[in-house]
C-alpha cells in the first residue's frame, strides 16, 4: 500500500518560486505546508548562478544567486517550513493527489489542499535547433556548462562559441573568459539580443566579445571533440545566406536559445496551458483553469529578474491561503487578449475586481510606440514607451476603478503608434 | 583459442553471439568501437519489416519473413520492447497503385501474410492523420516495430551472462589461417585464436573479407538522415507510414518508435566514406517535406535530435551469407537486416551444424534478459516495491525520461557495460528526453566517474578524444 498523507498545502519546487510562495503562505498564517524539492538544497538554478545582479528590485542591493537563494532558505529554515530534499514529483491528479517519491520514503501520496507548481524551466536542447552536422563531444546548453563550471569546478572546453543571447548564454561568455577561456562569438539568430541590456554591457562589450546578430550556426564539425563551426547571416526569412558562411574553429559550443518552462505536471494534470507562455492559463491569484492549483515563478512564464518571480510567487502564496479558507472570491471574468505585437499577459484571465499588475512581453523591438489596452473600442489605458523589446519583461496595472466598469468580458493589449 | 570468434558487435554479430552462447561452444565478440551498437545498429529505421519489399527468392526476402517471425518471441526472451504496430504504404497516383499491387503479389509469394491494398477511405480508418494526397495503401498487418541497439546490447548481454566474451576496442588489422582456424590480430597487437571466424562487420565486413582472402564482394555505405520527435508526437500515428517506392527511389517511413517518439527518415545518399555520420541541411529538409506529404500535423517544432545511419549495400544486390573453410561471412547487411537478424542466426547455426559441430543446447543457459529500463512504465504500487527492495530506484536521475539512480546503476553493472556517457543513454534512455542530457549530463558523468573509478574530467561522451571536460577551472 501506498502511504497517503494530507497537507494543506504542497509547493512543487523549492527554488525562488517554490519558498517565497510558501513564505508568503506562512506569513499569511498557514502552517500546514510541505516544500518539495527534488535536487540535493533548497534555492533551484540560482545555486549554480554565482555572478552578481541578483536582488536589485526586491532587496535593493545586488546580490549574488546564492546569496538571494540564502534569504529565502534562511526565512523557510526560521520559520520551520518542512521541506523535503531529493524528493522527485511524479505526478500531480486534478483532485490535488501529489505522487512524489525519494531514497527516505519510497513512493507516496499527498491529498493536498492546494498545490503551487514551482518547477521552474529548462533550456532548449540543440536537436530542436536542427543543426546540421556531427555531434562529437563540446556541445552543451550555456546552463549544463555553468553546472560544470560552477559546481564541479571542471572547465568544458578552451575555445567557445555561444549560440544565442539569452542571459545565460551572455552571462556564461563572461564566466567562461574570466575561467581562461576565449569565447570568440555569441551568435544570435534575432536582429535583436533576446538578453538583458546590462548583461550585453557587462559581459560582452566589457570582455570586447563580438555579439553577431542575424547570425546562426549551420554547421558542427569535428569526430570525437568539436573542432569548430560554420556560422553564417540569416536574411529577414532567417534563412541562411550561404555566401556569408564562415568557418570559425572552436572545442566548445554553448546554446543559450531560449527557456521553456518545465510542465510535464501541470499538463498530466490536464490543467490548460498558454500556447505562447508554455505555462498554464492563469487568473490573478496565478490558480490555473483547475480550482486549488497555483502557479509561479518561471513554470508559468519566463522571467529576465528572480526579483519578479518572488513577487509572483508571494502572490499565488497567498492566494493559496484564501482558497484555503475558502475566501476567494471570483466574481467576473475578464480575459486579456494579446493582439501579437504584445505576445502574451500574465494573468491570462481576470476573476476578481482589484489592482491588478499584469506582465506582459512584446514580439519584437518596437520604438517610440504605445501600449493600448482596450475595452471592446474604448480605450482604457495608453502608455507610451521610447522603446519595447522581447528580452524585457513588462508591466501594466490595471485598478480596480478600471475593471469596476467594463462594456466587455475581454481587454485587448496592442502596441500601436 | 575459442570455438568462435565473431567480428563486429552490431544487431547481426549480437544476435548470433546469443544464439551461439545457449548452445555447448565458446565464443568471443570482437568489437573496434568502444561500445557494441555503433554501426548500423545505431541508426536505423528500427523496423521489423513484414518482408514484401525484397525480390522473390533472395536471402533477403528468405531471412525477413523468417526473422520477423522469430522476433516476437526474441524480444520477449531478452527483455526487449516489441510492437507489431502493422505497416502502411501510401501512395499517391494510379501510378502507386499499380506499384502496391505489384508489392502485395511479391510479398504473397515471399510468404508475408494478410497483405491488402486499401483506398484512401479504408486506409483513413486505419491511420486519420495519413497527408491528404495519400490515395491507395497497402497494408500489411505483420509489420513491427523494435529499437536496435536494445535488441543488440540485450543480446550481446544475454550472450555474455551465458558465457560469451566481448573485447571492445578490437580493430583487427590481420587475420591468418592456421592449423585448426584462425589467428586475428588487432592494431594494437592483441591476438585472438579461433576454429571458427564470423565475419559481421557491417559497413567494414568486405575489408574483413579482403583480410581473410575473400575479395568477392564489395559493400559501400548509403546514408540515410533521420529526424526524431518529441514523445509528445509518438501517438499521432499507429503504423509504420513508407512512401511507396517510385522513380524517385524509395522515399521515407514516418514511424512511432517503440519509446514512443516519432521518427522520421531516412535519406538514401551513395557514399564512400564509411565514417561519414553528418547531417546534412538538404538531408533534413527532405526529410521533412516527404514527411508532411505522408502524414500530416508533424510537430516540426519538436524534433529532439538529428541523426545519420549508413546501411552497408553489397555489390551482389543481396547478403552476401557463405561459408568456406570455416570463415563465415554475414555481410552486407542491409536492410532488412534488423529484421532478418534471428534467421541469420539460425542459419549460422545450420551452417556450423553442417561442418559437423554438435552444437548440443549448452546446460544451464539462461534465455531471459531483466528488461532495463521498465521502471517508468511500472504503477506507482509496482514502483514502491521496486524502491523498497533497492532505494536508489527513488532517485530520479533524468528527469525528463524518469530514469532513476537505480536503473542507471543497474545498466553500468550489467552485460555488457558502458565506459562513457552515450553508453549509459543507449541503455537506459537518460539524456535521451527532450531536454537532451542538460539536467541530468553532470549528474550521470558523477556518477560514471565513480563506477569506473576515474577523474571526473576524464569521462567521455563516446571513448577516444570525446571528453566532456578539458580540464579543472583555474587551470585551463
Amino acid at each position: 500500500m501506498i502511504e497517503v498523507l494530507k497537507k494543506k498545502l504542497v509547493v512543487i519546487g523549492g527554488g525562488p518560486a517554490g519558498m517565497a510562495a510558501a513564505v508568503a503562505a506562512y506569513e499569511k498564517g498557514e502552517r500546514d505546508i510541505l516544500i518539495l524539492e527534488r535536487d540535493t538544497a533548497l534555492g533551484g538554478i540560482l545555486r549554480q548562478c554565482i555572478h552578481n545582479g541578483f536582488g536589485l528590485h526586491r532587496f535593493g542591493e545586488e546580490l549574488t544567486g546564492p546569496e538571494y537563494a540564502y534569504r529565502y532558505e534562511k526565512q523557510v529554515k526560521d520559520l520551520g517550513i518542512p521541506y523535503m530534499l531529493d524528493t522527485m514529483v511524479i505526478e500531480v491528479s486534478p483532485d490535488r493527489t501529489v505522487t512524489a517519491m525519494n531514497k527516505e520514503h519510497g513512493i507516496f501520496r499527498i491529498q493536498a489542499g492546494a498545490i503551487v507548481l514551482a518547477m521552474g524551466c529548462r533550456e532548449r536542447p540543440k536537436g530542436a535547433l536542427n543543426i546540421a552536422g556531427t555531434r562529437p563531444a563540446g556541445i552543451y546548453t550555456a546552463g549544463t556548462a555553468q553546472k560544470f563550471v560552477n559546481m564541479k569546478g571542471y572547465m568544458p572546453g578552451r575555445e567557445v562559441v555561444i549560440l544565442g543571447s539569452g542571459d545565460i548564454g551572455l552571462i556564461m561568455a563572461r564566466r567562461m573568459t574570466l575561467e581562461g577561456a576565449k569565447v570568440k562569438a555569441v551568435l544570435e539568430l534575432l536582429p535583436y539580443s533576446g538578453g538583458l541590456a546590462r548583461n550585453i554591457e557587462q559581459c560582452l562589450h566589457d570582455f570586447d566579445i563580438p555579439l553577431k546578430l542575424s547570425h546562426t550556426v549551420i554547421e558542427i564539425h569535428g569526430k570525437e571533440r568539436l573542432e569548430g563551426v560554420t556560422v553564417a547571416a540569416v536574411d529577414e526569412n532567417r534563412r541562411p545566406i550561404p555566401e556569408t558562411a564562415e568557418y570559425i574553429p572552436c572545442d566548445t559550443l554553448l546554446l543559450s536559445c531560449g527557456l521553456i518552462p518545465e510542465n510535464e505536471l501541470t499538463r498530466g494534470a490536464g490543467i490548460p496551458l498558454d500556447r505562447v507562455t508554455g505555462g498554464a492559463v492563469v487568473d490573478e491569484d496565478r490558480e490555473c483553469e483547475i480550482p486549488g492549483i497555483f502557479a509561479a515563478g518561471n513554470v508559468l512564464h519566463v522571467h529576465d529578474l528572480v526579483d519578479y518571480v518572488s513577487e509572483e510567487a508571494k502572490i499565488a502564496g497567498e492566494a493559496a491561503v484564501k482558497f484555503l479558507r475558502g475566501e476567494t472570491e471570483k466574481s467576473v471574468s475578464i480575459a486579456l487578449k494579446a493582439d501579437g505585437k504584445v505576445r502574451y499577459t500574465v494573468p491570462q484571465i481576470i476573476k476578481s475586481v482589484k489592482d491588478t499588475k499584469v506582465y506582459f512581453r512584446v514580439a519584437d523591438v518596437y520604438r517610440d510606440k504605445k501600449l493600448v489596452i482596450r475595452d471592446g473600442e474604448k480605450i482604457l489605458l495608453s502608455k507610451k514607451k521610447p522603446k519595447f523589446a522581447p528580452g524585457e519583461m513588462e508591466t501594466v496595472t490595471l485598478t480596480a476603478e478600471m475593471l469596476k466598469n467594463l462594456s466587455n468580458c475581454q481587454l485587448n493589449f496592442a502596441i500601436e503608434d | 583459442m575459442v570455438d568462435i570468434l565473431i567480428i563486429g558487435a552490431g544487431v547481426i554479430g549480437g544476435v548470433c553471439a546469443r544464439e551461439l552462447s545457449l548452445l555447448d561452444c565458446s565464443v568471443e565478440i570482437l568489437e573496434k568501437m568502444p561500445d557494441v551498437a555503433m554501426g548500423a545498429t545505431r541508426a536505423n529505421s528500427a523496423i521489423v519489416h513484414a518482408g514484401f519489399d525484397a525480390h522473390e527468392g533472395s536471402l533477403k526476402a528468405k531471412l525477413n519473413v523468417r526473422g520477423s517471425e522469430l522476433m516476437e518471441n526474441l524480444t520477449r526472451e531478452l527483455g526487449v520492447k516489441y510492437q507489431k504496430n502493422g505497416s502502411l504504404v501510401v501512395g499517391f497516383s494510379d501510378e502507386d497503385q499499380k506499384t502496391l499491387e505489384d508489392l502485395k503479389i511479391r510479398g504473397e509469394r515471399n510468404g508475408v501474410k494478410g497483405l491488402s491494398v486499401l483506398n484512401r477511405e479504408a486506409a483513413l480508418a486505419l491511420e486519420p492523420n495519413l497527408g491528404d494526397g495519400v490515395s491507395c495503401a497497402l497494408h500489411a498487418p505483420s509489420g513491427a516495430i523494435v529499437c536496435p541497439y536494445e535488441l543488440c546490447m540485450a543480446a550481446v548481454g544475454n550472450a555474455m551472462d551465458n558465457g560469451a566474451a566481448l573485447t571492445l576496442n578490437f580493430d583487427v588489422a590481420k587475420i591468418e589461417r592456421t592449423q585448426n582456424g584462425f589467428r586475428v590480430t588487432s592494431k594494437d597487437g592483441r591476438v585472438r585464436e579461433s576454429k571458427i571466424l564470423i565475419n559481421a562487420a557491417g559497413v567494414y565486413s568486405d575489408e574483413i573479407a579482403k583480410l581473410a582472402g575473400d575479395d568477392s564482394f564489395s559493400v559501400h555505405p548509403r546514408r540515410g538522415e533521420y529526424l526524431l520527435l518529441d514523445k509528445e508526437c509518438g501517438t499521432l500515428i499507429r503504423h509504420t507510414v513508407f512512401r511507396c517506392p517510385s522513380k524517385m527511389g524509395k522515399g521515407i517511413l514516418v514511424s512511432p518508435t517503440v519509446d514512443g517518439n516519432l521518427l522520421l527518415g531516412p535519406t538514401a545518399e551513395d557514399v564512400t566514406d564509411k565514417d561519414d555520420t553528418k547531417t546534412t541541411a538538404n538531408g533534413l529538409d527532405l526529410v521533412r517535406r516527404q514527411a508532411a506529404e505522408q502524414v500530416k500535423g508533424i510537430a516540426f517544432n519538436k524534433i529532439i535530435t538529428s541523426f545519420t545511419g549508413l546501411r552497408s549495400v553489397g555489390s551482389t544486390g543481396d547478403f552476401v551469407i557463405n561459408e568456406k573453410d570455416g570463415f563465415i561471412n554475414l555481410a552486407a547487411i542491409e536492410s532488412p537486416g534488423l529484421s532478418s537478424s534471428p534467421a541469420i542466426a539460425e542459419t549460422v547455426v545450420d551452417m556450423l551444424r553442417q561442418k559437423g559441430m554438435a552444437l548440443t543446447p549448452k546446460k544451464d543457459a539462461v534465455r531471459e534478459r531483466r528488461p532495463l529500463h521498465a521502471f517508468c512504465d511500472m504503477t506507482a504500487e509496482e514502483k514502491s516495491e521496486v524502491i523498497k527492495n533497492d532505494p536508489t530506484y527513488a532517485h530520479v536521475i533524468c528527469r525528463c525520461e524518469t530514469v532513476t539512480e537505480g536503473e542507471i546503476l543497474a545498466a553500468v553493472r550489467q552485460n555488457p557495460k558502458p565506459h562513457d556517457i552515450d553508453g549509459i543513454k543507449r541503455r537506459t534512455r537518460a539524456t535521451m528526453g527532450r531536454c537532451q542530457g542538460g539536467f541530468c549530463t553532470p549528474y550521470l558523468v558523477e556518477i560514471l566517474a565513480k563506477e569506473l573509478g576515474i577523474d571526473y574530467g576524464d569521462v567521455t561522451k563516446f571513448g577516444g578524444a570525446s571528453k566532456l571536460n578539458v580540464g579543472k577551472t583555474k587551470n585551463v
